[in-house]
């Protein structure tokens, strides 16, 4: 017995430790630390949810405890214990007092779940429309006439709305650190309202398992500053860079013969992300860093970085257009 | 399964099915066999009024559904139904003639009910609304099919029944077994009764 | 290659009866085999120990699976399982630990202690019960050849559409996930309405309903859950069967299909399903502690109450499974506020475990251990439950890590545990043979801290922004550490496992000691008779006089059940081959019509089943008798 609860006793503190030391999760993707307001109230919900279930794992845990020492058998004594039936009036106190536990959770439970699908009427609200594919997200603004994929910007202190499309299969579009996820769900349009009040990057995943490449459907949100994201979307709305060089006009053909079926940025037939703005990326796929290497190698063989990418491989190009592509599409400012 | 397996017939004169502890565990286990199929049909219920609007441009339930055919159907239905209850009455009354006379009858209706239905899906599938149609078709097949399948199964087990009755009589062994088909008949007819509603005249007055 | 080899099997099969039928001497040596004994056997203490045995064998299929998940995801941006292959190992490894693993070895329980708790000689449907088990082992084996033939399952467990649809699972992977659950879960329908039949029918004379032990009690309201959720899934299996076999459009929604229709069917049965296999471990722990508590057990009309109460619940909460499915505020508060109710009943029956070891006297055999690591383990579960019903916080645990923490502590801290309890407590019962305690106490320490080193640290993973179903994570996010950690908790419950596997080798082949009757003092029938029991169970049925009734006897002094009958000749039922061919039809069947192309092949299975149906159908069974002279000979060996 005594060995038993030196045993629990390590494990709770080793694993306090754990937490204490370093494994607090990063700022980026962080639910217990959120930089949204509907992060923040689903905390706040998260946090009552469990200091009531604390208080009730307390009591359990310490009648539980004294229960396990005071009657366990001891060597060479043998009772016979009296056989209760049971006790009303405890099984009513164990009946009631859950019923008012539980009816003090529910009621910020209803009316959080009826918060969080409201916009203020004075509100400044930013649309965007979402869009997930396998295996990479599209973000539309309609007010702003903007399309992008897998990178998300948006203003700090606004509310923004997300209506979400599905193509293809199931997604669920999460943003731990802003807020609480929706699925995404082919011929359905689902919606959530996020905000984020400070600047910073954040971290977006695919939380509902949609085929090989689940694991890798991230994307990034960009939270700037009212100005910052003045700038950002006078930028996207700016016509294309000026071709300066002849390798990018060279890539523009390449470019034109071989990704139009996908990239044309409207109406496509077979999906892809736009790409009219690619040099403004942080990262290619969602995943690697946008730079010229990465993206050869990206063209190379999109499976080996994206499992499951219906990219095709570009590996038929000769070395001089492949270059060629690669500075056009970096040029696409 | 004990002993009492054998005490049997001398104070169940009027229930045959439930004289011996086989029989009732028979008859007990088909009714929760029942509930099951409740759920089933529930399931696919669900499924078709969820879906039914969903004819991708083909002929929707209010271009297709033929009142005046269903109804015939649901009258053999009906009808049949009421002749299984008599022929458990005969068997009850230990009247093997009669009771395959009834049954006969029920097989009988039971048959050209399923023949009204072939003829018509035959003729939905010549309207352009087939399985595979849309969403409308795949749901609307299912359900009336499952129920379709239900009704030819209960024709090739009543049937075969019959020829286990005429064989052996009515005994211990075979009564459970005659009642439980028949009750199992009267299931496939009240669902039929709610395709009847939920269907074709909910699919008729839009 | 599937056709094939299906082809082949027929063959063999066909040739074995065909050579049998030739050479009289070879078919009355099979017949005369133990093999053939247990393979067309009806008694439903043999279809326990299959069951049992099979889910042992379908367990460490599963855990294998977890190991290889684990390891996976010890370190980031690992490469051993990556995209379809990891999606496999995981569907196959949830499918595989519900419906194969835990389901079989409850059922196994079920069959062989509940006919014995409520003192009858049978269960009401022998034939049928040996039917579903031979429906479910089919169903079972199917899954599980997908790893050979064309891939596994990959669309998870609860197989989704549209990914499980053809286009985006072109395999025929989500095909084996649909036959092998279909024939499994016809099995488990069976078995189902056989429990509820024995329990309303078979009671010896006294055994009312207030006074079946806790276990009959949840495996009664566990059946009715089963006889009401199964069918649910039977439909929706139809429709993804119908759209990916037969070109029909139920899910998909380019022809006005829906992929929300798919989360409602496989719920409506998901989540009933959660109770089903949690609801008889409640019933193990009750019995357990009350045992070895020495005491009555608390509160018994409540923890009946409260059973009933929470499998009525399990049918109004499936949409807490989709708070995120955008149904509207309405609906998620609705299905919040239900699902928090549960957890009241389930508070109930944790303070009535507590109370029962109150003023008890607490012996620590191995099976005490397993309950008594059951309740905060199971506590802790709860509590993430209640947490969960809360859908804003459910937005953001949804599919994270920590719903997978949260249904491990239920099910593997819940049911496994209850199992392992059960399994030590019911052995000798089973097998007439003990487990070796210090064995089984190694194993608990080892698997309940290794299980607790596992998913605890889980739970941050999903706080900490990772989502479920990855098959990597980035690195220096926060994420590396507790991974680390959780992979190395496996050690743990796999040599606990790996304990359980020689402790079990070491009781059937190794230890010559029989089991005593009553080797823990126990309460209830099965404890009055020998272990393992004679074919017939008791010899005459026992008069039951209060709840715990052999506890009742021992207080008024007897060292036997009072029989409610004259020693008599006892009418058995006779073993039948029928059920295996049945399921070697619906195999047959269920691999033809995976194969695709022409379905001749799962038209010819149709035919054995239906042939099968009409032979039993005509068979004239009368069973057979065992006298009286033989059960005295019987009772004499045992004294």
């Amino acid at each position: 017995m005594k060995r038993r609860n030196i045993w629990r006793g390590l494990f709770v503190f080793a694993l306090f430790a754990l937490v204490l030391t370093g494994c607090s999760g990063h700022e980026s993707l962080n639910v217990l630390d959120p930089s949204g307001s509907a992060g923040e109230k689903q905390l706040d919900l998260i946090k009552l949810s469990f200091l009531i279930m604390l208080g009730v794992f307390a009591v359990v845990i310490t009648i539980y405890i004294y229960v396990l020492i005071r009657f366990r058998k001891r060597k060479g004594v043998d009772v016979m214990p009296k056989q209760t039936h049971g006790n009303t009036k405890l099984e009513i106190i164990w009946t009631v007092i859950p019923i008012i536990l539980l009816g003090i959770l529910a009621v910020p439970t209803v009316t959080t779940t009826f918060d969080l699908t409201k916009i203020a009427q004075d509100e400044e609200v930013v649309n965007v429309k979402v869009t997930g594919y396998q295996y990479w997200w599209e973000f539309e603004y309609p007010e702003l006439g903007i399309k992008t994929a897998q990178e998300l910007h948006i203003p700090v202190g606004k509310k923004i709305n997300f209506e979400i499309h599905g193509k293809d299969v199931l997604h669920s579009f999460w943003i731990p650190a802003l807020g609480g996820k929706v699925d995404v769900i082919p011929g359905r349009v689902t919606n959530v309202i996020l905000d984020a009040n400070k600047p910073g990057d954040y971290q977006g995943k695919c939380a509902e398992l949609c085929g090989a490449g689940h694991a890798l459907m991230d994307f990034k949100v960009k939270a700037h500053s009212a100005e910052d994201f003045d700038k950002w979307v006078t930028q996207m709305q700016a016509p294309p860079a000026e071709l300066t060089t002849d390798s990018e006009k060279r890539g523009e053909e390449v470019f034109q013969q071989n990704c139009l079926g996908c990239h044309a940025g409207i109406n496509q037939s077979v999906p892809g992300p736009d790409l009219s703005k690619f040099g403004t990326r942080d990262t290619i796929a969602g995943m690697l860093k946008n730079n010229p290497e990465n993206l050869k190698k990206w063209l190379h063989d999109p499976q080996a970085i994206k499992a499951g990418a219906n990219m095709p491989k570009i590996d038929y190009l000769e070395e001089k257009d492949l270059d060629a592509l690669v500075d056009y599409l970096e040029s696409r400012k | 399964m004990a002993s009492d397996a054998h005490t049997n017939t001398n104070h169940a004169s009027n229930h045959l099915e439930t004289a011996t502890l086989e029989g009732k565990n028979k008859v007990l286990g088909f009714w929760l066999f029942l509930a099951a199929e409740v759920v089933l049909f529930a399931c696919l219920f669900g499924t078709y009024l969820a879906l039914k609007s969903q004819t991708m441009s083909g002929p929707t339930s209010m271009e297709l559904f033929d009142l005046n055919l269903v109804i015939v159907a649901t009258a053999l239905l009906l009808t049949s139904s009421l002749t299984s209850v008599f022929a458990m009455s005969a068997m009850n009354q230990r009247k093997l003639k009669l009771m395959q006379f009834w049954l006969g009858v029920t097989v009988f209706l039971g048959l050209a009910f399923l023949i009204l239905e072939i003829y018509e899906f035959v003729h939905y599938i010549h309207l352009g609304h087939t399985f595979m149609s849309s969403a409308f078709g795949s749901a609307f097949y299912a359900l009336v099919g499952t129920h379709g399948a239900h009704v030819t199964f209960g024709i090739i087990w009543i049937s075969s029944l019959m020829i286990q009755a005429q064989k052996r009589g009515i005994n211990t062994d075979t009564a459970p077994k005659l009642f439980v088909s028949s009750l199992y008949w009267h299931f496939i007819d009240v669902v039929w009764v709610f395709i009847f509603s939920l269907v074709y005249l909910l699919g008729k007055v839009g | 290659m599937g056709t094939l080899t299906i082809m082949v099997v027929v063959a063999l099969f066909l040739a074995a009866i065909v050579l049998g039928g030739y050479n009289k001497n070879f078919l009355e040596r099979v017949k005369g085999s133990t093999v053939w004994d247990w393979m067309t056997t009806v008694d439903h203490k043999k279809i326990g120990i299959m069951y049992f045995m099979s889910g042992i064998v379908f367990f460490l299929i599963g855990g294998l699976e977890a190991i290889l998940i684990r390891l996976q995801l010890m370190v980031p941006a690992n490469d051993l399982f990556v995209g379809d292959i990891y999606n496999q190992i995981l569907t196959m490894h949830g499918t595989t630990m519900i419906f194969l693993a835990a389901m079989p070895l409850l059922f196994g329980l079920m069959n062989v202690i509940v006919p014995l708790q409520i003192g009858a000689r049978d269960v009401a449907f022998p034939f049928l019960n040996s039917l579903g088990f031979w429906f479910f082992t089919a169903g079972g084996i199917i899954l599980n050849l997908s790893w050979f033939f064309g891939g596994a399952p990959d669309a998870g467990w609860t197989s989704y559409v549209s990914l499980a649809l053809n286009e985006y699972s072109p395999g025929p992977g989500v095909d084996y996930y649909v036959l092998g659950l279909q024939i499994s879960g016809i099995g488990s329908l069976i078995s189902g309405i056989n429990f509820l039949a024995t329990i309303i029918n078979m009671r010896t004379p006294g055994m009312t309903l207030l006074r079946m032990p806790l276990f009959t009690w949840t495996t009664f309201v566990a059946s009715a859950l089963l006889l009401f959720a199964m069918p649910a899934l039977t439909v929706g299996l139809l429709l993804l069967m119908f759209d990916r076999l037969f070109g029909a459009n139920f899910f998909d929604y380019t022809m006005g299909g829906s992929s929300v229709l798919w989360e409602h069917l496989f719920w409506i049965f998901g989540h009933p399903e959660v109770y089903i296999v949690i609801l008889p471990a409640f019933g193990i722990l009750s019995e357990i502690i009350s045992t070895f508590s020495k005491k009555r057990l608390f509160g018994y009309t409540s923890m009946v109450f409260a059973t009933v109460l929470i499998g009525f619940l399990g049918f109004m909460v499936w949409v807490h499974h989709m708070f995120t499915v955008g149904l509207g505020p309405v609906s998620n508060s609705i299905f919040a506020v239900a699902t928090m109710a549960i957890g009241v009943p389930t508070g109930i029956k944790v303070f009535n475990w507590l109370f029962t070891m109150w003023g008890g006297e607490i012996r620590f055999t191995t099976a005490m251990l397993w309950a008594v690591g059951f309740i905060p383990t199971f506590v802790v579960g709860g509590m993430t439950g209640v947490m969960l019903a809360v859908p804003p916080a459910d937005f953001q645990y949804h599919d994270s890590y920590f719903v997978v923490a949260h249904f491990h502590y239920v099910l593997v801290g819940g049911t496994v545990f209850g199992i392992f309890a059960a399994a030590f407590y019911w052995w000798p019962k089973m097998f007439g043979k003990m487990l070796h305690e210090g064995l089984g106490k190694f194993q608990f320490w080892t698997f309940f801290i290794g299980f607790h080193l596992t998913f605890f640290p889980q739970h941050f993973l999903g706080l900490f922004g990772m989502p479920r179903r990855v098959f990597t994570y980035q690195a220096n996010v926060g994420l590396e550490s507790i991974n680390m950690l959780s992979t190395i908790g496996v050690i743990g419950m796999t040599l606990g496992t790996l304990a359980f596997g020689i402790n079990i080798y070491r009781s059937l082949f190794i230890d010559k000691t029989k089991a005593p009757a009553d080797p823990w003092n126990g309460r209830t029938l099965e404890w009055a008779i020998s272990s393992p029991p004679p074919e017939y169970n008791f010899a005459q049925l026992p008069l039951v006089r209060g709840y715990d009734a052999l506890w009742v006897e021992k207080e008024a002094g007897k060292k036997e059940l009072t029989p409610a009958e004259p020693l008599g000749s006892i009418h058995m039922p006779s073993s039948s081959y029928l059920p295996l061919v049945m399921a070697i039809g619906v195999f047959i069947s269920g691999m033809g019509f995976i194969a695709r192309g022409d379905y001749s092949m799962g038209i010819f299975g149709l035919i054995i089943l239906g042939i099968a149906m009409f032979m039993r159908s005509f068979e004239v069974d009368h069973g057979y008798h065992i006298e009286p002279e033989e059960i005295e000979k019987d009772k004499g060996v045992d004294a």
